[in-house]
């Protein structure tokens, strides 16, 4: 809410500067989010009077003006449209220096001369309106100082209220805290009710009474429209953000942003029959004031006469039975709408309005008298008119209840951590409107007043309490509280573990978006479906990652793109997939690689990076988790249907490596061979505490032999019959070369082993070993085909 | 026995000209050998009568010592030429850069969020995690924040359907872990968190400390002194820290937290605000059926990147999620 400083002051005073008088209301939970001067920086601008405006001799739209500054009278030329004879407007003399250091001089005009300018509001920094020179009022004393005439020494300040205190959105409340915050009384003006002078009253039936729990209506015959908001009014108005539209309008706004309470005003002729405030029924239509249709949903708490809306209850009035220059007699609406029914109105419509604002955060329920009096009796000041009595229709049903709560000095104590003296607790709940029913044995019963809403429970009182009191004066305690000391699983290491491991070895860790481009995603992942988000701030950004190589691999697109050739990037995080229409939300570890292995360097630094090198660095962290982890030959859509390993662990899948499909990597237009890997976390990050074994004193034996073997045949199935047969005492195979040539024949390769045996309790003889050895050449060649290389 | 004498002249020039350990041991041979020329001068003392051999025995004697000990020298004076010509063929460029794999480095929030952890670990918070994809009842309802309320519209939900959307807080994963536990609760919940909303301040997601503390006997004074340390920790500095009263459904009295962060043009303290708190709202412990009378607790929240801007000088927090490698790698 935007404010004039000026008007605050006109309530209550206190002997603060500007800054220090924002920084009171923000340390007490409103926050001041700026302000800013109400005009712009000028000087040498009076009150001066149009004495007679002639054409100009040589220019259609000027005219030649004798203006008084009240001492001399001068010749001005001036282009506004409105000037007149008889006009008072602001007059910037020669030596005067306007916003945006502006300097007027003597000038010519077509050969006419031109002594100081008449300025329209743009020109004084006022507001946007341009249109025409700014019209001061008949009776402004010429030769007066502009700014000391507006008393232009003034600020906007701009509050940002959290959405419990709508008690805060006007004046009166603004006023209140200013006062509790200071210890001062504050002034508010008297509020009188007007007499009715006929007996015409609206016809009211509310249908919908737990949207309306009370509606007050009041006739104002034969008023003129035409009047002119009076400058005060029109400035206040302005300085508070809103635009003077015609007396009755400002006057509804004046009285909302100074009481808080909403108003509307109907046109009474437009109205057939009476007001019924009803819900709408489907397919209602209505042209608001601002000009575009809606069609009403069933939801919407509606003002209607006998045959049609007039209005969204709380929101915005309807064009057709808005006010007019024309009007003769109004309607005047004041209400209390339940929040509730209100919330999220205005949004479906594409709407927030200041009413709106107000009514979803909770008006003062009680407030809807005082603001028909205060306003008929404004509105009467400025367009005359004859007021009728004013029609209440209430239901005690669904009204607010009263409030009475209970506070307990002891738990005000504990909740805050400090016990504060109950003569300044009173003192700051009476302020604050929170009326002391009764001292109780152990605290007070404190009545809630109707314009705070938001209090409701105990802690709620405690929250005031604190805030007044302020919380920078509450104490500073080291919670006391022990807990005990916490499961720590040995064999499970910690993300932060893995995520070291890959910083070792040369990955840089990634934080990509959870959503990303389904156009994309479909390239990397065909066959799963992403949950769509119903509002994606982008198509890029519309569906949830089913893995994260979506996102790793536009980064690699981006880096690409920034001359980056070698790029080693992972991630964690969730990826979402929908199983059986259920959520899933994996934990997941992926990682891309492209460039060289190594970073350049002077030997041997220009090696691309393969397959092999990442599943060595896989290898490496799965040893590092205390896993076994089985690679086997498979298929996926987005991997090299030559190059890809699905990741086993006792025979349950846990994840892929591969190198990219090249046509992926085609649409996706990326460069290089892409490899990458993707792992459930869950899946991996158990392995086993150690359980230590003798060292067996006993020397090691080592075998080797190579074999010419089918190339089709994987090495694993090679190990696997190997080790089949080895015995139970071998300690190790490993492959030492892998040779593939001419010489061995088409569809052949040469596998060079090592095998190492060792007995932990005695030294193994040549003939066992040679037995084993044996035995595994014979399974060798019986099961797979392989032969001896000479 | 001149011819000694001639013998051991000869033996010593023969080892002064020695080039290398084999001729030198070749040269050990000749003389000293078992048919050395010196050690064959034995046999004269034969010839020699009893009074004279042992004399004669021991000139010889001298003699083999005398050339053995030249020998000796002359080894180790060889040996250490060796050792100093293979050094010297071995020196290498010792500036060169060394070989192998270049260090990655971790992302600037998840660095940022360990060291958060580690901080409350060591007060003995708990790390606890929660889904993403949450319904409305933990993200809204449970953090007293019903249907109609105004706060919900600033949070910008992103929705699947009604019923489901992406969390706007990590405050959900205190929900979960009161209903699974039982009180007293220290913990922290880090974790990714998204609203509707994407401009120069804005990124549809961001990361989210959330803190929860629940016992017997806690105050807001306990709240101020958790939060303030926790700041002083974090940026290594003893900065100035108020409170600022605000509003969160989840929590009554609720406060915003400043940090003092430089000065402004007229001299006065600039503030910065960094953190919300508060003590828990009974609502939430009724959702979560612990009895707000035997127990209090005070929670708070902290934005991930808004830290890590702060204390490594980003100034663009989009670059957090482009993942520029230029970027990232200032981080190791």
């Amino acid at each position: 809410m935007k404010f004039s400083e000026q008007w605050l002051r006109e309530w209550v005073n206190p002997n603060l500067g500007s800054q220090e008088l924002m920084d009171q209301i923000t340390m007490a939970g409103l926050e001041v989010d700026g302000f800013e001067p109400v005009a712009g920086e000028f000087s040498g601008v009076v009150v001066g009077e149009v004495i007679s405006a002639e054409p100009h001799p040589d220019a259609d739209k000027l005219r030649v003006c004798q203006v008084s500054d009240g001492t001399n009278t001068v010749q001005v030329v001036c282009g506004a449209p409105n000037v007149r004879a008889g006009l008072k407007v602001p007059f910037a003399v020669v030596g005067a220096v306007l916003p945006g250091n502006f300097k007027i001089k003597k000038a010519k005009l077509r050969g006419q001369p031109s002594e100081g300018m008449l300025c329209s509001e743009s020109e004084l920094a006022l507001s946007e309106n341009h249109d025409g020179l700014m019209e001061l009022p008949a009776d402004a004393p010429v030769g007066q100082g502009v700014a000391d005439y507006l008393k232009l020494n003034d600020i906007a300040i701009d509050v940002d209220l959290t959405p419990n205190r709508s008690d805060c959105l006007s004046i009166k409340g603004l006023a209140r805290e200013v006062g509790v915050l200071n210890s001062l009384l504050v002034e508010a003006p008297e509020i009188v009710p007007v007499e009715a002078v006929h007996s015409e009253v609206p016809d009211i039936r509310v249908e919908a009474p737990e949207g309306c729990p009370r509606y007050l209506g009041r006739v104002l015959r034969n008023v003129n429209l035409q009047a002119e908001t009076p400058l005060w009014m029109q400035e206040k108005l302005r300085r508070s953000g809103i635009r003077s539209i015609d007396a009755a309008v400002d006057v509804t706004n004046y009285v909302m942003l100074e009481l808080g309470q909403p108003m509307h005003a109907f046109d009474r002729d437009e109205i057939s029959g009476g007001i019924i405030v009803r819900m709408a029924k489907a397919g209602e239509k209505l042209v608001l004031l601002d000009g575009q249709e809606v069609e009403l949903t069933p939801e919407t708490l509606l003002i209607a006469d006998h045959q049609k809306p007039i209005a969204i209850a709380g929101v915005m009035g309807g064009e057709h039975s808005g006010v007019s220059q024309k009007t003769r007699d109004l309607v005047l609406e004041s209400a209390y709408f339940d929040p509730i029914t209100l919330a999220g109105k205005a949004r479906e419509y594409g709407l927030h309005t200041d009413a709106s604002h107000r009514f979803e955060r909770g008006v003062d329920y009680q407030l809807a008298r005082d603001a028909m009096e205060r306003a008929t009796r404004l509105l009467m000041e400025i367009v005359g008119g004859e007021p009728g009595e004013i029609v209440e229709v209430a239901s005690q049903e669904h009204l607010p209840r009263a409030r009475v709560i209970d506070l307990r000095e002891k738990r005000l104590a504990d909740v805050l951590g400090l016990a504060i003296d109950r003569t300044t607790v009173e003192e700051i709940l009476s302020r604050l409107g929170l009326h002391i029913d009764k001292l109780l044995k152990d605290g007070w019963r404190i009545s809630v007043p109707s314009f705070r809403p938001d209090i409701s429970i105990e802690e709620d009182l405690i929250e005031e309490v604190g805030r007044i009191f302020g919380y920078n004066n509450l104490p500073v305690t080291e919670p006391t509280g022990s807990l005990g000391l916490r499961a720590r699983e040995e064999a499970v290491r910690p993300l932060s573990a893995i995520r070291n491991f890959f910083v070792a070895q040369g990955y840089q860790e990634a934080v990509t978006y959870s959503f990303v481009d389904p156009k994309v995603q479909q390239l990397i992942d065909p066959e799963r479906e992403g949950i769509a988000l119903a509002n994606p701030i982008s198509a890029d950004l519309s569906v949830m990652r089913t893995t994260l190589w979506s996102g790793l691999l536009k980064t690699v697109v981006h880096n690409q793109n920034r001359q980056q050739p070698r790029i080693r990037l992972f991630e964690t995080g969730l990826r979402f997939e929908k199983n059986d229409g259920e959520i899933d939300q994996q934990p997941m570890l992926a990682g891309v690689v492209v460039g060289n292995q190594a970073p350049e360097n002077w030997v041997n630094g220009r090696r691309t990076a393969d397959f092999f090198d990442v599943k060595g660095e896989l290898e490496s962290l799965f040893r590092v988790l205390g896993i076994e982890i089985q690679f086997i030959a498979s298929q996926h859509p987005a991997l090299h249907p030559g190059q890809t390993a699905e990741l086993l662990r006792d025979g349950e899948h846990v994840g892929w490596l591969g190198t990219l499909h090249p046509q992926v990597q085609k649409n996706l237009e990326l460069n290089g061979t892409i490899l990458m890997f993707e792992l459930f976390l869950n899946s991996i990050v158990t392995g086993y505490v150690p359980n230590f074994k003798d060292i067996s004193k006993f020397p090691e034996v080592r075998r080797d032999l190579a074999i010419i073997i089918g190339s089709d045949v994987a090495f694993a199935q090679v190990e696997h019959v190997a080790r089949r047969h080895a015995g139970e005492h071998l300690t190790a195979l490993r492959v030492f070369d892998v040779y593939e040539g001419e010489s061995l024949g088409e569809g052949n390769r040469s596998l060079a082993l090592s095998l190492f045996w060792q007995h932990p309790e005695r030294t193994l003889n040549e003939d066992e070993v040679h037995s084993l050895f044996n035995g595994v050449i014979d399974a060798l060649k019986e099961e797979l085909g392989a032969t001896l290389r000479s | 026995m001149e011819n000694l004498e001639q013998l051991v002249q000869d033996g010593l020039n023969a080892v002064e000209n020695a080039s290398d350990l084999q001729a030198l041991d070749q040269i050990r041979v000749e003389y000293l050998g078992k048919k050395g020329v010196i050690t064959q001068q034995a046999k004269t003392l034969g010839k020699l009568s009893a009074e004279e051999r042992p004399a004669a025995g021991q000139k010889i004697n001298e003699a083999k010592g005398q050339v053995e000990q030249a020998i000796n020298a002359r080894r180790a004076d060889l040996e250490t030429a060796a050792i100093e010509a293979k050094l010297a063929s071995e020196s290498i460029d010792v500036t060169l850069p060394g070989r192998g794999q270049d260090l990655g480095g971790l992302h600037p929030v998840t660095r940022t969020l360990q060291r958060i952890e580690e901080i409350f670990a060591r007060a003995g918070y708990s790390v606890e995690q929660g889904p993403e994809i949450e319904d409305d009842y933990h993200n809204f309802e449970a953090l007293n924040i019903p249907g109609h309320h105004p706060a919900r519209a600033m949070h910008d939900t992103f929705y699947f359907n009604p019923g489901t959307l992406l969390r706007t807080h990590t405050s959900p994963v205190q929900i979960r872990t009161m209903e699974a536990g039982k009180p007293p609760f220290r913990m922290i919940c880090p974790g990714r968190v998204y609203r509707c909303d994407s401009d120069m301040t804005h990124t549809p997601m961001f990361h989210q400390v959330e803190g929860l503390l629940v016992e017997k006997n806690v105050s807001f004074a306990d709240l101020k002194s958790t939060v303030e340390e926790f700041l002083r920790v974090f940026f290594e500095r003893d900065l100035k820290v108020r409170f600022r009263p605000s509003y969160f459904p989840f929590t009554e009295p609720s406060a915003e937290v400043d940090i003092e962060w430089g000065r402004e043009a007229d001299g006065s303290i600039k503030w910065l605000e960094v953190m919300g708190c508060g003590m828990v709202h009974p609502k939430v412990f009724e959702h979560c059926g612990i009895d707000a009378e035997e127990y209090r607790g005070f929670a708070f929240g902290l934005g991930v990147e808004r830290l890590a801007m702060l204390r490594y000088g980003v100034k663009d927090l989009r670059m957090f999620f482009e993942n520029d490698l230029r970027f990232l790698r200032q981080f190791r």
